[in-house]
Protein backbone atom coordinates (compact mmCIF):
# COMPACT_ATOMS: atom_id res chain seq x y z
CA UNK A 1 0.00 0.00 0.00
CA UNK A 2 1.43 3.38 -0.99
CA UNK A 3 1.24 6.37 1.34
CA UNK A 4 -0.66 9.38 0.02
CA UNK A 5 1.70 12.34 -0.09
CA UNK A 6 0.53 15.60 1.48
CA UNK A 7 -0.01 18.20 -1.22
CA UNK A 8 1.18 21.74 -0.47
CA UNK A 9 -1.53 24.40 -0.72
CA UNK A 10 -0.08 27.58 -2.23
CA UNK A 11 -2.37 30.58 -1.72
CA UNK A 12 -2.49 34.16 -2.99
CA UNK A 13 -2.19 37.37 -1.00
CA UNK A 14 -2.50 40.83 -2.51
CA UNK A 15 -2.38 42.64 0.82
CA UNK A 16 -1.00 42.03 4.30
CA UNK A 17 -4.57 41.44 5.52
CA UNK A 18 -5.10 38.80 2.83
CA UNK A 19 -1.82 37.13 3.80
CA UNK A 20 -2.92 36.83 7.41
CA UNK A 21 -6.32 35.60 6.27
CA UNK A 22 -4.76 32.93 4.06
CA UNK A 23 -2.44 31.72 6.83
CA UNK A 24 -5.31 31.58 9.32
CA UNK A 25 -7.50 29.73 6.78
CA UNK A 26 -4.96 26.94 6.40
CA UNK A 27 -2.54 27.89 3.65
CA UNK A 28 0.74 25.98 3.71
CA UNK A 29 2.40 28.64 1.60
CA UNK A 30 1.56 32.18 0.54
CA UNK A 31 2.74 33.87 -2.63
CA UNK A 32 2.78 37.64 -2.94
CA UNK A 33 4.73 40.47 -4.51
CA UNK A 34 6.15 43.92 -3.99
CA UNK A 35 4.04 46.96 -4.87
CA UNK A 36 5.71 47.65 -8.21
CA UNK A 37 6.13 46.29 -11.71
CA UNK A 38 8.35 43.39 -10.63
CA UNK A 39 5.31 41.19 -10.14
CA UNK A 40 2.54 40.18 -12.49
CA UNK A 41 -0.31 41.56 -10.36
CA UNK A 42 0.77 45.18 -10.31
CA UNK A 43 -2.69 46.60 -9.58
CA UNK A 44 -3.54 49.88 -7.81
CA UNK A 45 -3.76 49.59 -4.04
CA UNK A 46 -2.36 46.07 -4.11
CA UNK A 47 0.81 44.35 -2.93
CA UNK A 48 3.46 44.85 -0.29
CA UNK A 49 5.94 47.50 0.74
CA UNK A 50 9.31 46.15 1.95
CA UNK A 51 8.25 46.58 5.59
CA UNK A 52 4.89 44.91 4.97
CA UNK A 53 6.66 41.99 3.31
CA UNK A 54 8.95 41.53 6.31
CA UNK A 55 5.99 41.63 8.70
CA UNK A 56 3.98 39.25 6.52
CA UNK A 57 6.80 36.72 6.31
CA UNK A 58 7.27 36.94 10.08
CA UNK A 59 3.53 36.34 10.62
CA UNK A 60 3.57 33.31 8.32
CA UNK A 61 6.76 31.80 9.72
CA UNK A 62 5.49 32.05 13.30
CA UNK A 63 2.52 29.93 12.23
CA UNK A 64 4.46 27.39 10.22
CA UNK A 65 3.64 28.76 6.77
CA UNK A 66 6.06 29.73 4.01
CA UNK A 67 6.09 32.85 1.83
CA UNK A 68 7.15 32.93 -1.81
CA UNK A 69 7.84 36.31 -3.38
CA UNK A 70 6.79 36.63 -7.01
CA UNK A 71 9.26 38.69 -9.02
CA UNK A 72 7.92 37.25 -12.19
CA UNK A 73 7.81 39.97 -14.80
CA UNK A 74 10.52 40.42 -17.40
CA UNK A 75 12.97 43.27 -16.61
CA UNK A 76 12.78 46.20 -18.97
CA UNK A 77 15.94 46.98 -20.92
CA UNK A 78 18.15 49.24 -18.85
CA UNK A 79 16.11 48.69 -15.68
CA UNK A 80 17.54 45.36 -14.53
CA UNK A 81 18.78 46.78 -11.23
CA UNK A 82 15.20 47.37 -10.15
CA UNK A 83 14.41 43.64 -10.48
CA UNK A 84 17.74 42.56 -8.98
CA UNK A 85 17.08 44.78 -5.94
CA UNK A 86 13.65 43.18 -5.51
CA UNK A 87 15.32 39.76 -5.32
CA UNK A 88 17.89 40.97 -2.79
CA UNK A 89 15.14 42.59 -0.71
CA UNK A 90 13.08 39.39 -0.73
CA UNK A 91 16.06 37.36 0.46
CA UNK A 92 16.90 39.94 3.15
CA UNK A 93 13.35 39.62 4.46
CA UNK A 94 13.65 35.83 4.77
CA UNK A 95 11.45 34.83 1.84
CA UNK A 96 11.35 31.06 1.49
CA UNK A 97 11.77 31.32 -2.28
CA UNK A 98 11.41 33.74 -5.15
CA UNK A 99 9.27 33.00 -8.18
CA UNK A 100 11.05 34.19 -11.32
CA UNK A 101 10.46 33.99 -15.06
CA UNK A 102 13.32 35.82 -16.75
CA UNK A 103 16.44 33.88 -17.72
CA UNK A 104 18.74 36.81 -16.98
CA UNK A 105 17.29 37.27 -13.51
CA UNK A 106 17.48 33.53 -12.87
CA UNK A 107 21.16 33.57 -13.84
CA UNK A 108 21.78 36.56 -11.57
CA UNK A 109 20.16 34.83 -8.58
CA UNK A 110 21.98 31.56 -9.22
CA UNK A 111 25.24 33.50 -9.26
CA UNK A 112 24.69 36.15 -6.59
CA UNK A 113 22.14 34.57 -4.24
CA UNK A 114 23.05 30.88 -4.25
CA UNK A 115 21.17 30.14 -1.02
CA UNK A 116 17.89 31.60 -2.27
CA UNK A 117 15.46 28.91 -3.41
CA UNK A 118 14.26 29.42 -6.97
CA UNK A 119 10.82 28.64 -8.35
CA UNK A 120 10.09 29.05 -12.04
CA UNK A 121 7.01 31.19 -12.65
CA UNK A 122 4.18 30.15 -14.92
CA UNK A 123 5.19 33.30 -16.82
CA UNK A 124 8.20 31.38 -18.12
CA UNK A 125 5.80 28.98 -19.86
CA UNK A 126 8.06 25.95 -19.44
CA UNK A 127 5.77 23.26 -20.81
CA UNK A 128 8.04 20.29 -21.51
CA UNK A 129 10.69 18.26 -19.71
CA UNK A 130 13.60 19.56 -21.78
CA UNK A 131 12.81 23.17 -20.94
CA UNK A 132 12.33 22.39 -17.26
CA UNK A 133 15.56 20.35 -17.09
CA UNK A 134 17.38 23.28 -18.66
CA UNK A 135 16.16 25.65 -15.93
CA UNK A 136 17.04 23.09 -13.23
CA UNK A 137 20.49 22.36 -14.62
CA UNK A 138 21.54 25.92 -15.45
CA UNK A 139 20.03 27.86 -12.54
CA UNK A 140 19.23 25.31 -9.85
CA UNK A 141 15.48 25.84 -10.07
CA UNK A 142 13.77 23.67 -7.44
CA UNK A 143 10.15 24.00 -8.51
CA UNK A 144 8.29 24.78 -11.72
CA UNK A 145 4.80 26.26 -11.92
CA UNK A 146 3.35 24.54 -14.96
CA UNK A 147 1.45 26.50 -17.62
CA UNK A 148 -2.30 25.94 -17.74
CA UNK A 149 -2.13 24.25 -21.14
CA UNK A 150 -1.27 20.70 -20.08
CA UNK A 151 -3.43 17.63 -19.55
CA UNK A 152 -3.01 15.51 -16.43
CA UNK A 153 -1.39 12.84 -18.62
CA UNK A 154 1.09 15.38 -20.00
CA UNK A 155 1.92 16.54 -16.47
CA UNK A 156 2.59 12.92 -15.47
CA UNK A 157 4.83 12.47 -18.52
CA UNK A 158 6.80 15.59 -17.64
CA UNK A 159 7.22 14.50 -14.02
CA UNK A 160 8.68 11.19 -15.14
CA UNK A 161 11.47 13.04 -16.94
CA UNK A 162 12.41 15.73 -14.41
CA UNK A 163 13.84 15.84 -10.90
CA UNK A 164 12.32 19.13 -9.74
CA UNK A 165 8.97 19.74 -8.06
CA UNK A 166 5.92 20.73 -10.07
CA UNK A 167 3.16 23.09 -8.94
CA UNK A 168 -0.12 23.48 -10.82
CA UNK A 169 -3.03 25.90 -10.71
CA UNK A 170 -6.06 24.37 -9.05
CA UNK A 171 -8.53 27.27 -8.87
CA UNK A 172 -9.15 30.79 -10.11
CA UNK A 173 -8.99 33.00 -13.17
CA UNK A 174 -7.92 31.30 -16.35
CA UNK A 175 -5.35 32.78 -18.67
CA UNK A 176 -5.98 31.13 -22.01
CA UNK A 177 -2.68 32.21 -23.54
CA UNK A 178 0.82 30.85 -23.10
CA UNK A 179 1.75 32.94 -20.10
CA UNK A 180 4.54 35.42 -20.56
CA UNK A 181 3.94 35.55 -24.28
CA UNK A 182 0.60 37.33 -24.53
CA UNK A 183 0.57 40.81 -26.02
CA UNK A 184 -3.17 41.35 -26.45
CA UNK A 185 -3.43 43.82 -23.58
CA UNK A 186 -0.26 45.57 -24.78
CA UNK A 187 -1.80 46.20 -28.19
CA UNK A 188 -4.83 47.87 -26.64
CA UNK A 189 -3.16 49.83 -23.86
CA UNK A 190 0.55 50.17 -24.57
CA UNK A 191 1.31 48.51 -21.21
CA UNK A 192 2.67 44.99 -21.12
CA UNK A 193 1.43 42.39 -18.66
CA UNK A 194 4.80 40.69 -18.98
CA UNK A 195 6.94 43.76 -18.25
CA UNK A 196 4.70 46.22 -16.39
CA UNK A 197 2.94 43.47 -14.51
CA UNK A 198 -0.64 44.23 -15.33
CA UNK A 199 -3.00 42.75 -17.88
CA UNK A 200 -5.79 45.19 -18.76
CA UNK A 201 -4.47 47.99 -16.55
CA UNK A 202 -7.28 49.66 -14.61
CA UNK A 203 -6.11 53.05 -15.86
CA UNK A 204 -7.24 51.96 -19.35
CA UNK A 205 -10.51 50.28 -18.36
CA UNK A 206 -13.87 51.98 -18.57
CA UNK A 207 -17.27 50.62 -17.56
CA UNK A 208 -20.48 52.35 -18.54
CA UNK A 209 -24.13 51.48 -18.00
CA UNK A 210 -25.79 51.85 -21.40
CA UNK A 211 -29.51 51.15 -21.49
CA UNK A 212 -29.25 48.36 -18.91
CA UNK A 213 -26.22 46.83 -20.60
CA UNK A 214 -22.80 47.06 -19.00
CA UNK A 215 -20.32 48.16 -21.67
CA UNK A 216 -16.63 47.44 -21.02
CA UNK A 217 -13.89 49.29 -22.86
CA UNK A 218 -10.16 48.69 -22.80
CA UNK A 219 -7.92 51.42 -24.18
CA UNK A 220 -10.99 52.90 -25.84
CA UNK A 221 -11.96 49.66 -27.59
CA UNK A 222 -15.34 48.17 -26.73
CA UNK A 223 -14.56 44.59 -25.75
CA UNK A 224 -17.70 43.38 -24.03
CA UNK A 225 -21.33 44.25 -23.50
CA UNK A 226 -23.17 42.36 -20.76
CA UNK A 227 -26.96 42.44 -21.05
CA UNK A 228 -28.96 43.22 -17.92
CA UNK A 229 -28.78 40.32 -15.47
CA UNK A 230 -25.93 38.57 -17.29
CA UNK A 231 -22.62 38.06 -15.46
CA UNK A 232 -19.91 40.63 -16.14
CA UNK A 233 -16.39 39.41 -17.01
CA UNK A 234 -12.97 40.87 -16.29
CA UNK A 235 -12.10 43.45 -18.96
CA UNK A 236 -9.58 41.24 -20.77
CA UNK A 237 -9.38 41.00 -24.55
CA UNK A 238 -9.04 37.21 -24.45
CA UNK A 239 -12.52 36.98 -22.90
CA UNK A 240 -13.97 39.78 -25.03
CA UNK A 241 -17.17 39.34 -26.99
CA UNK A 242 -17.20 40.88 -30.46
CA UNK A 243 -19.52 41.43 -33.40
CA UNK A 244 -18.43 40.45 -36.91
CA UNK A 245 -21.18 40.96 -39.45
CA UNK A 246 -24.25 39.26 -38.03
CA UNK A 247 -22.24 37.08 -35.65
CA UNK A 248 -21.59 37.94 -32.02
CA UNK A 249 -19.28 35.73 -30.02
CA UNK A 250 -16.14 35.20 -28.00
CA UNK A 251 -13.04 35.05 -30.19
CA UNK A 252 -10.82 33.18 -27.75
CA UNK A 253 -12.79 31.95 -24.75
CA UNK A 254 -15.91 32.59 -22.74
CA UNK A 255 -15.47 34.06 -19.26
CA UNK A 256 -14.98 30.99 -17.11
CA UNK A 257 -12.78 30.05 -14.18
CA UNK A 258 -10.67 27.05 -13.28
CA UNK A 259 -11.84 24.65 -10.58
CA UNK A 260 -9.92 21.38 -10.64
CA UNK A 261 -10.72 20.28 -7.08
CA UNK A 262 -12.17 17.03 -8.36
CA UNK A 263 -8.85 16.24 -10.05
CA UNK A 264 -6.72 16.51 -6.90
CA UNK A 265 -6.20 12.72 -6.69
CA UNK A 266 -5.20 12.48 -10.36
CA UNK A 267 -2.85 15.46 -10.07
CA UNK A 268 -1.23 13.90 -7.01
CA UNK A 269 -0.84 10.61 -8.89
CA UNK A 270 0.74 12.57 -11.75
CA UNK A 271 3.52 13.64 -9.38
CA UNK A 272 2.43 17.20 -8.62
CA UNK A 273 3.60 18.42 -5.18
CA UNK A 274 1.83 21.75 -4.85
CA UNK A 275 -1.57 23.19 -5.75
CA UNK A 276 -1.83 26.89 -6.48
CA UNK A 277 -4.85 29.10 -6.01
CA UNK A 278 -5.03 32.15 -8.29
CA UNK A 279 -6.31 35.50 -7.04
CA UNK A 280 -3.84 37.97 -5.59
CA UNK A 281 -6.16 40.71 -6.87
CA UNK A 282 -9.08 39.40 -4.85
CA UNK A 283 -10.38 40.37 -1.41
CA UNK A 284 -9.79 38.62 1.88
CA UNK A 285 -13.40 37.34 1.66
CA UNK A 286 -12.38 35.38 -1.45
CA UNK A 287 -9.14 34.29 0.18
CA UNK A 288 -10.90 32.97 3.26
CA UNK A 289 -13.57 31.11 1.31
CA UNK A 290 -11.30 29.54 -1.30
CA UNK A 291 -8.37 28.66 0.96
CA UNK A 292 -10.70 27.08 3.54
CA UNK A 293 -12.43 25.06 0.86
CA UNK A 294 -9.18 23.75 -0.61
CA UNK A 295 -7.76 23.08 2.86
CA UNK A 296 -10.71 20.72 3.37
CA UNK A 297 -10.20 19.20 -0.08
CA UNK A 298 -6.48 18.56 0.36
CA UNK A 299 -7.00 17.15 3.85
CA UNK A 300 -9.76 14.89 2.56
CA UNK A 301 -7.45 13.58 -0.16
CA UNK A 302 -4.70 12.93 2.39
CA UNK A 303 -7.15 11.02 4.59
CA UNK A 304 -8.36 8.95 1.65
CA UNK A 305 -11.82 10.50 1.69
CA UNK A 306 -13.67 11.80 -1.39
CA UNK A 307 -13.04 15.43 -2.29
CA UNK A 308 -15.92 17.40 -0.71
CA UNK A 309 -18.19 19.48 -2.91
CA UNK A 310 -17.68 23.23 -2.74
CA UNK A 311 -19.77 26.30 -3.41
CA UNK A 312 -17.13 28.52 -4.94
CA UNK A 313 -18.73 29.14 -8.33
CA UNK A 314 -20.43 32.28 -6.96
CA UNK A 315 -16.96 33.79 -6.57
CA UNK A 316 -15.73 33.07 -10.07
CA UNK A 317 -15.51 35.06 -13.26
CA UNK A 318 -18.32 34.00 -15.55
CA UNK A 319 -19.87 32.26 -12.53
CA UNK A 320 -19.06 29.01 -14.24
CA UNK A 321 -16.08 26.73 -13.81
CA UNK A 322 -14.07 24.28 -15.88
CA UNK A 323 -11.30 21.76 -15.39
CA UNK A 324 -9.54 23.58 -18.24
CA UNK A 325 -6.75 21.84 -20.11
CA UNK A 326 -6.39 19.17 -17.43
CA UNK A 327 -9.33 17.45 -19.13
CA UNK A 328 -8.57 18.64 -22.61
CA UNK A 329 -11.17 17.55 -25.11
CA UNK A 330 -10.42 19.85 -28.01
CA UNK A 331 -7.45 18.16 -29.59
CA UNK B 1 -27.22 35.00 -12.80
CA UNK B 2 -27.48 37.94 -10.42
CA UNK B 3 -26.88 37.45 -6.71
CA UNK B 4 -29.29 40.32 -6.06
CA UNK B 5 -31.94 38.00 -4.68
CA UNK B 6 -29.45 37.01 -1.99
CA UNK B 7 -28.42 40.54 -1.05
CA UNK B 8 -30.86 42.15 1.37
CA UNK B 9 -32.30 45.55 0.48
CA UNK B 10 -32.69 48.42 2.89
CA UNK B 11 -36.35 48.56 4.04
CA UNK B 12 -38.46 50.98 2.01
CA UNK B 13 -40.04 52.53 5.10
CA UNK B 14 -36.58 53.15 6.52
CA UNK B 15 -35.49 54.84 3.31
CA UNK B 16 -38.60 57.04 3.37
CA UNK B 17 -37.92 57.97 6.98
CA UNK B 18 -34.32 58.82 6.16
CA UNK B 19 -35.50 60.99 3.29
CA UNK B 20 -37.74 62.97 5.65
CA UNK B 21 -35.09 63.56 8.29
CA UNK B 22 -32.49 66.36 8.22
CA UNK B 23 -29.04 65.36 6.97
CA UNK B 24 -27.06 67.40 9.51
CA UNK B 25 -26.67 64.70 12.21
CA UNK B 26 -25.60 62.07 9.68
CA UNK B 27 -23.26 64.56 8.01
CA UNK B 28 -21.64 65.35 11.36
CA UNK B 29 -21.25 61.67 12.23
CA UNK B 30 -19.77 60.90 8.80
CA UNK B 31 -17.31 63.74 9.08
CA UNK B 32 -16.05 62.59 12.49
CA UNK B 33 -16.03 58.94 11.50
CA UNK B 34 -13.86 59.39 8.41
CA UNK B 35 -11.39 61.53 10.32
CA UNK B 36 -11.18 58.84 12.99
CA UNK B 37 -10.80 56.03 10.43
CA UNK B 38 -7.93 57.79 8.71
CA UNK B 39 -6.25 58.51 12.04
CA UNK B 40 -6.60 54.91 13.24
CA UNK B 41 -5.66 53.32 9.89
CA UNK B 42 -2.89 55.45 8.37
CA UNK B 43 -1.93 52.69 5.92
CA UNK B 44 -5.27 53.18 4.18
CA UNK B 45 -4.31 56.51 2.61
CA UNK B 46 -0.78 55.28 1.92
CA UNK B 47 -2.24 52.38 -0.04
CA UNK B 48 -4.50 54.74 -1.98
CA UNK B 49 -1.42 56.65 -3.14
CA UNK B 50 -2.17 59.13 -5.91
CA UNK B 51 -5.87 58.22 -5.79
CA UNK B 52 -6.31 60.32 -2.63
CA UNK B 53 -6.93 63.22 -5.00
CA UNK B 54 -10.02 61.55 -6.46
CA UNK B 55 -13.66 62.07 -5.51
CA UNK B 56 -15.66 58.87 -4.95
CA UNK B 57 -19.44 58.65 -5.15
CA UNK B 58 -20.58 55.86 -2.82
CA UNK B 59 -24.08 55.10 -4.05
CA UNK B 60 -26.14 52.77 -1.88
CA UNK B 61 -28.92 52.38 -4.41
CA UNK B 62 -31.55 51.49 -1.81
CA UNK B 63 -30.98 54.70 0.18
CA UNK B 64 -32.33 58.17 -0.63
CA UNK B 65 -28.93 59.69 0.13
CA UNK B 66 -25.44 59.47 -1.37
CA UNK B 67 -22.01 59.61 0.24
CA UNK B 68 -19.12 61.44 -1.37
CA UNK B 69 -15.65 60.47 -0.19
CA UNK B 70 -12.71 62.79 -0.70
CA UNK B 71 -9.81 60.91 0.94
CA UNK B 72 -7.42 63.85 0.96
CA UNK B 73 -4.30 63.41 3.07
CA UNK B 74 -4.66 66.93 4.47
CA UNK B 75 -8.41 66.83 5.18
CA UNK B 76 -10.29 63.61 4.42
CA UNK B 77 -14.04 64.14 4.03
CA UNK B 78 -17.15 62.00 3.77
CA UNK B 79 -20.11 64.17 2.86
CA UNK B 80 -23.79 63.26 2.57
CA UNK B 81 -26.07 64.49 -0.20
CA UNK B 82 -29.68 64.02 -1.24
CA UNK B 83 -30.04 62.21 -4.58
CA UNK B 84 -29.74 64.68 -7.43
CA UNK B 85 -27.71 67.15 -5.34
CA UNK B 86 -24.40 65.29 -5.51
CA UNK B 87 -21.31 67.07 -6.87
CA UNK B 88 -19.12 65.92 -9.78
CA UNK B 89 -17.20 62.72 -9.07
CA UNK B 90 -14.32 60.75 -10.55
CA UNK B 91 -15.47 57.26 -9.64
CA UNK B 92 -18.83 55.77 -8.67
CA UNK B 93 -19.41 52.54 -6.75
CA UNK B 94 -23.07 51.61 -6.63
CA UNK B 95 -24.97 48.73 -5.09
CA UNK B 96 -27.31 47.85 -2.24
CA UNK B 97 -26.15 49.10 1.15
CA UNK B 98 -25.72 45.47 2.28
CA UNK B 99 -23.30 44.79 -0.58
CA UNK B 100 -21.22 47.88 0.19
CA UNK B 101 -21.13 47.06 3.92
CA UNK B 102 -20.24 43.46 3.10
CA UNK B 103 -17.21 44.64 1.12
CA UNK B 104 -16.09 47.08 3.81
CA UNK B 105 -16.34 44.38 6.48
CA UNK B 106 -14.60 41.67 4.48
CA UNK B 107 -17.68 39.46 4.21
CA UNK B 108 -18.24 39.84 0.45
CA UNK B 109 -15.79 39.86 -2.44
CA UNK B 110 -15.87 42.95 -4.65
CA UNK B 111 -14.98 41.10 -7.85
CA UNK B 112 -17.72 38.52 -7.24
CA UNK B 113 -20.25 41.30 -6.66
CA UNK B 114 -19.08 42.88 -9.91
CA UNK B 115 -19.33 39.59 -11.84
CA UNK B 116 -22.87 39.07 -10.56
CA UNK B 117 -23.79 42.70 -11.34
CA UNK B 118 -24.73 43.32 -7.72
CA UNK B 119 -22.42 46.31 -7.76
CA UNK B 120 -21.68 48.69 -10.59
CA UNK B 121 -18.56 50.76 -11.00
CA UNK B 122 -18.22 53.75 -13.29
CA UNK B 123 -15.64 56.40 -14.02
CA UNK B 124 -12.02 56.04 -12.93
CA UNK B 125 -11.53 52.28 -12.63
CA UNK B 126 -8.00 52.68 -11.26
CA UNK B 127 -9.32 54.80 -8.38
CA UNK B 128 -12.07 52.27 -7.63
CA UNK B 129 -9.61 49.37 -7.49
CA UNK B 130 -7.23 51.29 -5.26
CA UNK B 131 -10.03 52.19 -2.84
CA UNK B 132 -11.38 48.65 -2.81
CA UNK B 133 -7.94 47.17 -2.09
CA UNK B 134 -7.04 49.79 0.52
CA UNK B 135 -10.32 49.32 2.40
CA UNK B 136 -10.01 45.53 2.26
CA UNK B 137 -6.51 45.69 3.72
CA UNK B 138 -7.61 48.07 6.49
CA UNK B 139 -9.92 45.39 7.96
CA UNK B 140 -12.38 48.06 9.02
CA UNK B 141 -15.05 47.45 11.62
CA UNK B 142 -17.47 50.37 11.40
CA UNK B 143 -19.02 49.78 14.85
CA UNK B 144 -15.51 49.89 16.34
CA UNK B 145 -14.86 53.11 14.48
CA UNK B 146 -18.10 54.61 15.80
CA UNK B 147 -17.33 53.44 19.33
CA UNK B 148 -13.89 55.01 19.16
CA UNK B 149 -15.59 58.40 18.86
CA UNK B 150 -17.11 57.95 22.32
CA UNK B 151 -13.79 58.20 24.11
CA UNK B 152 -13.95 56.90 27.69
CA UNK B 153 -17.60 55.90 27.23
CA UNK B 154 -16.58 53.29 24.63
CA UNK B 155 -16.15 50.47 27.16
CA UNK B 156 -19.68 51.00 28.50
CA UNK B 157 -21.29 51.26 25.09
CA UNK B 158 -19.52 48.36 23.40
CA UNK B 159 -21.11 45.31 25.10
CA UNK B 160 -24.74 46.29 24.44
CA UNK B 161 -23.91 47.50 20.92
CA UNK B 162 -22.16 44.22 20.04
CA UNK B 163 -25.08 42.21 21.40
CA UNK B 164 -27.53 44.29 19.38
CA UNK B 165 -25.39 43.93 16.26
CA UNK B 166 -25.20 40.15 16.58
CA UNK B 167 -28.99 39.98 16.75
CA UNK B 168 -29.40 42.43 13.85
CA UNK B 169 -26.91 40.49 11.71
CA UNK B 170 -28.78 37.24 12.36
CA UNK B 171 -32.10 38.86 11.44
CA UNK B 172 -30.93 40.77 8.36
CA UNK B 173 -27.97 38.70 7.02
CA UNK B 174 -26.14 42.00 6.57
CA UNK B 175 -22.47 42.30 7.63
CA UNK B 176 -22.89 45.14 10.11
CA UNK B 177 -19.47 44.50 11.63
CA UNK B 178 -16.15 43.02 10.53
CA UNK B 179 -16.33 39.43 9.39
CA UNK B 180 -14.91 36.92 11.90
CA UNK B 181 -11.25 36.21 11.43
CA UNK B 182 -8.05 38.08 11.85
CA UNK B 183 -8.15 41.47 13.57
CA UNK B 184 -5.35 43.85 12.67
Amino acid sequence: MTMTKRLELVCPAGTPAALRTAVDAGADTIYCGFADETNARNFPGLNFSRDEMAAGIDYAHKRGAKVLVAINTFPRAGAGDFWRKAVADAEARAADAVILADIGLLAHVADQHPKLRLHLSVQAAAANADAINFYAREFGVKRVVLPRVLTVQEIAAINREIDVETEVFIFGGLCVMAEGRCSLSSYATGKSPNMNGVCSPASHVEYREEGGDLASRLGGFAIHRSPQGAPAPYPTLCKGCFRAGDHIGHVFEEPVSLDAAALIPQLADAGVVALKIEGRQRSRAYTEAVVSSFRRAVDAHLAGRPIPASDLRRLTEGQQTTAGAYRKTWR
Amino acid sequence: MSMLAGIPRFPVFGARLMDALPLAPLALASERMVASVVRRHPALLARLGAQTDKTFLLDAVDLPILFVLRPRVSEPRLDVYRRGAEPAWDARIAGPLAALLGMVHGALDGDALFFSRDIVIEGDTEAVLALRNAVDDAELDLPAEALALLGPLERFAEPPLRRALRIAERLTSVALSRAPGHAS
